[in-house]
């Protein structure tokens, strides 16, 4: 199969979006905020000058036309670049998009995606590093897509702007030049999870970024003869639990991986299902690795401290066998 | 003044108003007969605004309103029987029970969304009219909401992408004064919006606005035909205000009918409360409206007791409707949060 790097990956998809759907719009960044792979993008915006929309600095009114607008018959995708703008936007995607099919009894549908790029970054502190994913999952009627892979990028954006619900779809810088194998066609439904690593000792959940660092310590600890079974539900809303449990029924071990901070986080979710569907199957209690309950800094060593590195995972995954 | 209408038209419009007129009221009486619980807001002392405005619309234009819906709903030719039993959460309510008074949004007719989020609708509206511009399927997108509305940030932001992209968007502003703002024609300022006369705002973005005294249906149909044409022709968003006395009914929190609505109030408001009759005689537009049909031989008393009375029947069988409508089953709750793709 064909390598790709992640970025281009994504630039496919976009490209494919556009080719086949004249209903799709892209409104707000170029979907690399600040990384080089942001010039790539010119070439979509001059091919689809009509579609391709340059907003002010407005994340409330932008996100709330293209809410409008997806309402109204069109499949917008909004790039608001990085997660912490999406509080500028709260009352539209969570107060509106997340509520119109249900307020109107399944009337209207607001077929919008918006996205944005998450976490630590290197540099971004505490107003340009948010991972929202954690306080989205608590808002009933958005689907959340966190891809960690080429395939995975490309298979769900697709999937993303298909669906016929409003979907926050959120990316991370730190992913945009890894390699991986992608297929020329291949939409990968929302809600199932993909196995990124088989083992038989522990569990290491992880989502969009920590993925790629829990295959990084799965690699290492293989030399030391641990199996680590590496497990990425890829959304969290839809939730694939049938593809986690089956793994925590295999290892009975288990660590969750975030990025969100570890108060009502994502890890803190997951964990909660995990118990309640299968205590029993559990050999220890469960880990979590996400980001400490502080303001992000900008200080390098400071980022890394807080954040979910290798060194934590390793440590978490150790301790899960003691 | 009347709009310039053939009389079958005014008589339909005054049936309208006085659609929303008795349908408010009973809803009013029905709420301190306990008979359901729930915040509401009435639309009466604005049947001027809506009536004409939304007259003037077409089938598949969409519209966006507020809270204060019930007036649009049924300006629209909604059922007062299935908006009753909505505000009561009753299955056959337009959303099934789900929305309620804040939120009905009859999709059949045209509604895309009725926020309960002062402001929110503004940037929805300016949405759905970039999908319309980029589908070039000659709809129009309206938004209806209050003065309160422009205190919001959501609403420069929706002013400044309708402006630069130009949007077929109207935004109807019913300044029916609650916080005062302009309650002159010109300017006036409020305890809480420094930009007056309103108009500035929209102004400050290069909208073409206008003011209309809402209580005047005649006034409202002129200036909404020129701006609902001019949007249609590809000229951008407008912006009117729309401008009401605060009906007294509405000076609590829980709303008090102090005169039901009558044809012979049109021509005598003595008997009304001395403290609230200066309202019924000068700024109530469904009594002027009625009155002007009279004085300009339009029609006659007798003719629009029968009209009354029409209302008043279908009213008193929306309302036997609405609570013969039974709650939805259980299960709903747990529907509609997402869709399966069709």
């Amino acid at each position: 199969m064909r390598q790709l790097a992640y970025h281009e990956a994504k630039l496919e998809a976009l490209r494919e979006l556009m080719e086949e759907d004249d209903r799709v719009h892209l409104i707000g960044g170029t979907f690399f905020s600040l990384s080089p792979h942001r010039l790539k993008f010119a070439a979509i915006e001059d091919a689809y000058p009509d579609r391709v929309a340059a907003p002010p600095i407005s994340e409330l009114g932008f996100c709330g036309l293209a809410t409008g607008a997806a309402m109204a018959g069109l499949r917008p995708v909004v790039d608001l670049t990085t997660g912490s703008f999406l509080f500028e936007a709260w009352p539209q995607v969570c107060n509106e998009a997340a509520n119109v099919l249900y307020m109107s009894g399944g009337q209207v549908r607001a077929p919008v995606v918006f996205h944005m790029l998450h976490g630590l970054r290197g540099g971004g502190a505490a107003q340009h590093s948010a991972s929202p994913q954690a306080m989205l999952w608590n808002c009933p009627g958005l689907e959340i897509v966190l891809p960690s892979s080429p395939r995975d990028v490309k298979g769900l954006l697709k999937s993303a702007v298909a669906s016929d619900n409003p979907t926050v779809f959120i990316d991370h810088s730190g992913l945009f030049d890894i390699e991986g194998a992608v297929p020329e066609a291949d939409h990968i439904p929302l809600g199932q999870a993909d196995v990124k690593r088989h083992g038989a000792d522990v569990t290491v959940i992880g989502t969009s970024f920590t993925v790629q660092r829990a295959l990084a310590v799965a690699e290492t600890l293989a030399s030391e003869g641990i199996g680590v079974e590496v497990v990425d539900p890829r959304t969290l809303v839809p939730f694939d639990l049938d593809t986690v449990m089956a793994s925590v029924e295999k290892t009975g071990r288990v660590v969750v991986v975030d990025e969100t901070h570890q108060s009502c986080g994502v890890a803190a979710e997951i964990a909660a299902r995990i118990v309640e569907s299968g205590f029993d199957k559990l050999k220890g209690p469960i880990r979590r690795v996400s980001t400490l309950d502080v303001p992000v800094p900008y200080s390098p060593p400071l980022e890394a401290h807080i954040g979910p590195s290798e060194e934590r995972i390793t440590r978490a995954v150790r301790e899960s066998l003691e | 003044m009347l709009p310039a209408l053939p009389k079958t038209q005014l008589l339909a419009q005054c049936r309208k108003m006085l659609l929303i007129r008795h349908f408010e009221e009973r809803l009013i009486g029905l709420h301190w007969e306990g008979r359901f619980r729930g915040h509401y807001h009435v639309y009466i002392g604005q049947e001027a605004t809506g009536v004409p405005a939304i007259s003037l619309l077409q089938p598949d234009d969409l519209l966006f309103s507020t809270h204060r819906n019930h007036g649009h709903i049924l300006a629209r030719g909604g059922d007062p029987g299935r908006l009753l039993a909505e505000i009561l959460g009753r299955r056959d309510g337009y959303n099934g029970g789900k929305g309620g008074s804040f939120h009905t949004s009859p999709r059949e007719l045209g509604f895309l969304q009725c926020s309960g989020v002062v402001g929110g609708i503004l940037p929805l509206g300016a949405g759905a009219a970039y999908a319309a511009k980029s589908r070039g399927t000659g709809q129009i997108a309206v938004c209806l909401f209050g003065d309160g509305a422009l205190e919001e940030g959501a609403v420069p932001e929706a002013f400044n992408l309708a402006s630069l992209w130009k949007l077929p968007v109207l935004f109807l502003c019913e300044n029916n004064g609650k916080y005062g703002a302009g309650n002159a024609v010109g300017a006036a300022q409020s305890a809480t919006m420094a930009a007056y006369p309103l108009t500035d705002l929209p102004a400050a973005y290069k909208i073409p606005v206008q003011q209309v005294d809402g209580i005047d249906a005649g006034a409202v149909h002129d200036a909404l035909s020129e701006s609902i044409v001019a949007i249609r022709a590809g000229g951008g968003p407008r912006f009117i205000e729309t401008r009401t006395v605060r009906w007294p009914g509405s000076a609590t929190n829980w709303p008090v009918v102090k005169a039901p609505t009558t044809v012979e109030l049109a021509r005598d408001v003595s008997q009304v409360p001395e403290d609230v009759r200066g309202w019924y005689r000068d700024s109530d537009p469904v009594l002027r409206f009625m009155r002007e049909l009279v004085e300009s031989g339009q029609a006659g008393t007798g003719e629009l007791r029968v009209l009354n009375q029409s209302v008043v029947e279908q009213i008193a069988a929306a309302v036997d409707f609405a609570f013969d409508s039974p709650y939805p089953e259980l299960a709903e709750a747990e529907t509609d949060v997402f869709a399966e793709n069709r």
